[in-house]
């Protein structure tokens, strides 16, 4: 193996280490004042990252350690766009002085190129790196509000039940290896079919459980809602975006890759996932107060639906959770800035109800949010509802019919209580104190985000037809 | 014939309404005026735009006309697909008619948040018109689904004290049955390998998934006719609902759901639809019936008219269900008739509504004496509900009745008591109403000008069609005869 054609296949991984390295270098002598560059910096660095993905040739790398192909690119510029949105949506809302440490675009650098590693994984050891290296700033990320108790105790929470996740993910490995000898994806592939099935099943079985745990799919989703809320809202942001992308490409690389011999075994246990998923996600979400909760629940639910069309088990599938995660995470870093630009006398809030009035007094911010709201609930025209209809069509096309009406009926549930917060805003009664966005970045990703939830259907084919290519070269 | 794309024309008009109202507006009562006007020129323009087409629409030849065709998501097989047939015409007619005497019934009674209210409906007209010219299974579906966000508004902002509830229940029955007909359009799709109407109405499909396909239709579209017993919502609905809000819930959004059968479930399914013929006809007949005699005890006017409403649709999807062109296209009048009856009686409630603040039947009273214009355009339409001869009213009950006759002379007697029971409640309303005692307090003012407008283009229509419906039968024709064909080889075994 030449080093030359390798390093040049992971010239986004290596600009993203450098900047994070230098980062981390030059960001104790930066003074508080300065402080600012460092982000730009960082933004820069994701900039350059998210330029040079479509550039290295496809193949296998790092003695096949490490893949590159159409499907990993695609994540990858998804990854990264919603690393750097939520970087710079992130600016505006970080007020306090521990939230403006240095370490902050930091940590969010060294967490992508986690990210990165995680899609271009092609061998468990890879994959594990990772996934530990996308998830550890992540923990930190979510505790670094020092003066906050929620914050330090989310963090915990995170990070010990993170890492029973690691854990079990771990066992997973160790169990295939144990059974098959190796671990390279493309050897597993041939080798998982000779395997002992019971050994095989209880690997995957922990493997596909660690992923979950990552994508908050039921019943891994317990440290979801504490950490959503206790997190300051711009990790919170950052965390329901750009990592579910990185676990959802995951999970389709290892089970439409090393584990596709095991289709037979995967297929049922994830369509038990969706159902668990989007039932949680549908009834949890009624009955939260708070609007990080309520969101929390609502990545549950995303998170079944991403699984109705990996259960599905065919190319339509793969291509409806590319389209369900583009179009996931572009509503979701919408909705979070939408959370970030509300005020009351100063205050940021994050009760449903504090919502009430805004109909009145603030038109377009309403318009706005009930119309994520509502693309996230799948409504049509926004664009919610070509993500929703792409996964349904898939489980249709494979004859999962129940999966499917299970689906449309949490959907319907989902909506409920998506159109109650609409319903909070609009119809309640409040005060005029609601105060306009902290700054222009969230003003512009709440309009850019809106805009694309209420007129995706005319560059929909756009979305659509790069998923179709990116989920085409899925696959050994 | 032209080729500007007359009919993404009227899907956009209001569209492009919408946009110039967004941009363009601030509060205050000169805005509100403003508001108002662009709102009310629109949907005129709209109106115009539809009799145009009406005009060039040419009853002689087959199939649709008018045709637009671009691709749009090639890989699910779903195309921007328009077009209309005489079904298809009279709709959209009746829909740019009833928008622009909604924004007229509104003009002084919605004072709250104008800007709003007037983007709701011109919404409301260009999701309306675009389920009345998709062609394609899916196109139709974003329409017929997205309108419910609007009307969701409509009522939670502008309703009555009961809004909320009235609201939720309206989304949530309606979203449930929808995303069952989405699944179906996805069965659908991916047996045809597309989603265009046309190719999905000569798609041959086995009779076992035919049944599936039409259950999860049926969700959808008899929750939106409705049919007994998926009625429970519209009492509310239409009694929370602003005025306008019930007319356009009566008058457009209620033939949703029998266009939908139209559409849908006669021409694709007609195995199936041949299969559970006998559901729909018990379900209709007691439709007729129950309703009737629960519009009977109704102390609240909306909600009598509501369950009436009801009633009359139930006489609506038992002709539709019959193999018989007589009974099809009389469904379709009936639909068109009840369109304009229910909306002017819901304007009626409204006027007087607006002068005593209150929907209780017995708060009325002798209106006949301060409020003789009134009395008299409210007869013509009781009368007209009633199905009485020379209102439009009579001819789709008539025919339905006539063509469901020869299939089960039970069913059609049922649909004839219901007629019998109409008389009943609607003339004791107007005789509790109308005339009678006069209760205190100041005696009412007599319709304005405004207040006669909205209402004469109303009373010409059903005189209109009452007298001389040849306009209508003419493009309703071919299109039914050809779904009673259909039908009836599917009844006869013909097959699919």
């Amino acid at each position: 193996m030449e080093l030359a054609p390798a390093l040049l296949g992971a010239l986004p991984e290596l600009l993203l280490a450098l900047g994070a390295t230098v980062l981390t270098m030059v960001g104790p002598f930066v003074v508080d004042q300065r402080r600012a560059w460092l982000t730009r910096a960082a933004l820069l660095t994701l900039a350059g990252a998210l330029a040079l993905v479509p550039t290295p040739p496809d193949g296998l790398i790092f003695g096949g350690l490490f893949v590159v192909d159409g499907f990993g690119k695609f994540m990858k510029i998804l990854v990264l766009g919603a690393t750097a949105w939520t970087l710079l949506i992130a600016e505006e809302g970080r007020q306090s002085a521990s939230m403006r440490a240095f370490e902050y675009p930091v940590l969010v650098l060294f967490s992508a190129l986690g990210m990165l590693a995680t899609v271009s994984a092609n061998n468990l050891m890879s994959l594990y790196l990772g996934l530990e290296m996308m998830s550890i700033p992540l923990y930190v990320l979510t505790a670094l509000k020092r003066e906050s108790r929620h914050a330090g105790e989310a963090g915990i929470k995170y990070f010990v039940l993170g890492a029973l996740a690691s854990a079990l993910l771990l066992y997973g490995c160790a169990l295939l290896y144990g059974f098959t000898g190796t671990t390279d994806f493309n050897a597993l592939a041939v080798a998982l079919p000779d395997a002992p099935p019971l050994g095989a099943a209880a690997g995957l079985v922990f493997l596909v459980a660690g992923i979950a745990f990552k994508l908050s799919a039921a019943p891994f989703h317990m440290w979801t809602p504490d950490v959503y809320e206790g997190a300051p809202t711009p990790v919170t942001a950052f965390l329901a975006a750009a990592p579910k992308v990185a676990a959802g490409a995951l999970m389709l690389r290892v089970l439409f890759g090393p584990l596709i011999g095991l289709a037979d075994v995967w297929m049922p246990a994830i369509a038990v996932l969706a159902v668990l998923s989007m039932t949680v996600g549908a009834f949890g979400a009624l009955r939260q107060t708070g609007l990080k909760r309520l969101l929390a629940y609502g990545t549950i639910g995303h998170s079944g639906y991403i699984f109705v069309g990996i259960a599905a088990g065919t190319p339509e599938g793969i291509h409806g959770a590319c389209v369900y995660l583009a179009i996931y995470a572009v509503m979701t870093i919408g909705a979070f800035a939408c959370l970030l630009a509300m005020h009351r006398s100063h205050q940021p809030f994050e009760q449903v109800e504090h919502l009430a009035g805004i109909g009145r007094h603030r038109p377009m911010f309403a318009l706005a949010f009930s119309a994520l709201l509502l693309s996230m609930a799948g409504l049509p025209p926004l664009a919610g509802f070509l993500a929703k209809l792409y996964v349904f069509r898939a489980a249709v096309e494979a004859d999962l019919f129940w999966l499917a009406v299970v689906g449309v009926l949490a959907s319907v549930v989902a909506a409920a209580y998506y159109f109650r917060v609409v319903y909070v805003m609009y119809f309640a009664d409040g005060d005029e104190d609601f105060e306009h966005m902290p700054g222009r970045r969230v003003t512009w990703t709440v309009t850019a985000t809106a805009l694309t939830a209420l007129l995706f259907l005319f560059v929909a084919p756009v979305v659509v037809e790069a998923a179709a290519r990116a989920a085409g070269t899925l696959g050994l | 014939m032209s080729t500007w794309p007359i009919l993404s024309l009227l899907v956009f008009l209001p569209v492009a309404g919408i946009a110039f109202l967004a941009l363009t507006g601030r509060s205050g009562a000169e805005n509100d005026r403003n508001a108002r006007d662009v709102t009310l020129w629109t949907s005129l323009a709209n109106l115009a735009l539809a009799i145009v087409l009406a005009a060039r629409f040419d009853p002689g030849k087959d199939g649709f006309q008018f045709v637009e065709h671009a691709a749009w998501l090639p890989e699910l097989g779903v195309a921007y697909h328009v077009g209309v047939d005489g079904i298809s015409v009279l709709f959209i007619l009746l829909t740019a008619l009833l928008v622009p005497i909604c924004i007229v019934a509104s003009w002084t009674t919605v004072v709250e948040r104008v800007r709003s209210w007037m983007v709701a409906f011109l919404a409301m007209e260009a999701l309306m018109i675009g389920v009345f010219v998709a062609r394609d299974a899916l196109l139709f579906y974003v329409f017929f689904e997205a309108i419910l966000i609007p009307m969701f508004l409509i009522i939670g902002i502008w309703g009555g004290e009961r809004r909320v509830h009235a609201a939720f229940k309206f989304v949530l029955y309606t979203l449930a049955g929808s995303v069952l007909f989405l699944i179906a359009i996805l069965t659908l799709a991916s047996l045809a390998g597309s989603t265009d109407m046309d190719r999905l109405e000569h798609t041959p499909i086995a009779v076992d998934a035919q049944r599936w396909i039409w259950i999860a239709m049926f969700a959808s579209f008899a929750v939106k006719v409705p049919m007994w017993p998926l009625h429970t919502w519209l009492p509310d609905a239409h009694v929370q609902a602003p005025t306008a809000g019930s007319v356009i819930l009566a008058g457009v959004l209620l033939k949703l759901g029998g266009y939908g059968f139209i559409r849908f479930s006669l021409p694709m399914l007609p195995a199936a639809s041949a299969e559970f013929m006998p559901l729909v006809y018990v379900l209709s007949a007691v439709a007729i019936l129950y309703t009737s005699l629960v519009a009977l005890m109704q102390r609240d006017m909306k909600r009598l008219i509501a369950y009436s409403s009801v009633a009359h649709m139930g006489v609506v999807t038992l002709g539709l269900f019959t193999a018989s062109a007589r009974a099809i296209s009389g469904a379709i009048v009936q639909m068109l008739s009840h369109g304009l009856v229910s909306a002017a009686l819901f304007l009626v409630v409204g006027v007087v509504y607006d002068r005593r603040h209150s929907r209780e039947i017995a708060d009325y009273g002798g209106l006949v004496h301060s409020m003789p214009r009134y009395a008299g355009l409210f007869m013509l339409f009781a009368l007209a509900a009633v199905g009485l001869p020379a209102t439009s009213g009579f001819v789709g009950e008539f025919l339905v009745i006539v063509g469901v006759f020869p299939v089960s002379a039970v069913f059609a007697a049922c649909a004839a008591a219901g007629m019998v029971l109409s008389a009943a409640y609607m003339l004791w309303l107007y005789r509790r109403v109308v005339f009678g005692g006069v209760p205190a307090g100041p005696p009412l003012p007599d319709l304005d000008r405004r207040e006669t407008g909205m209402f004469l283009p109303l009373a010409i229509l059903v005189l209109w069609l009452g007298i001389q419906p040849d306009f209508v039968f003419r493009l309703v024709e071919g299109p039914s005869a050809e779904l009673a064909a259909r039908l009836l080889a599917a009844q006869t075994g013909g097959g699919v």
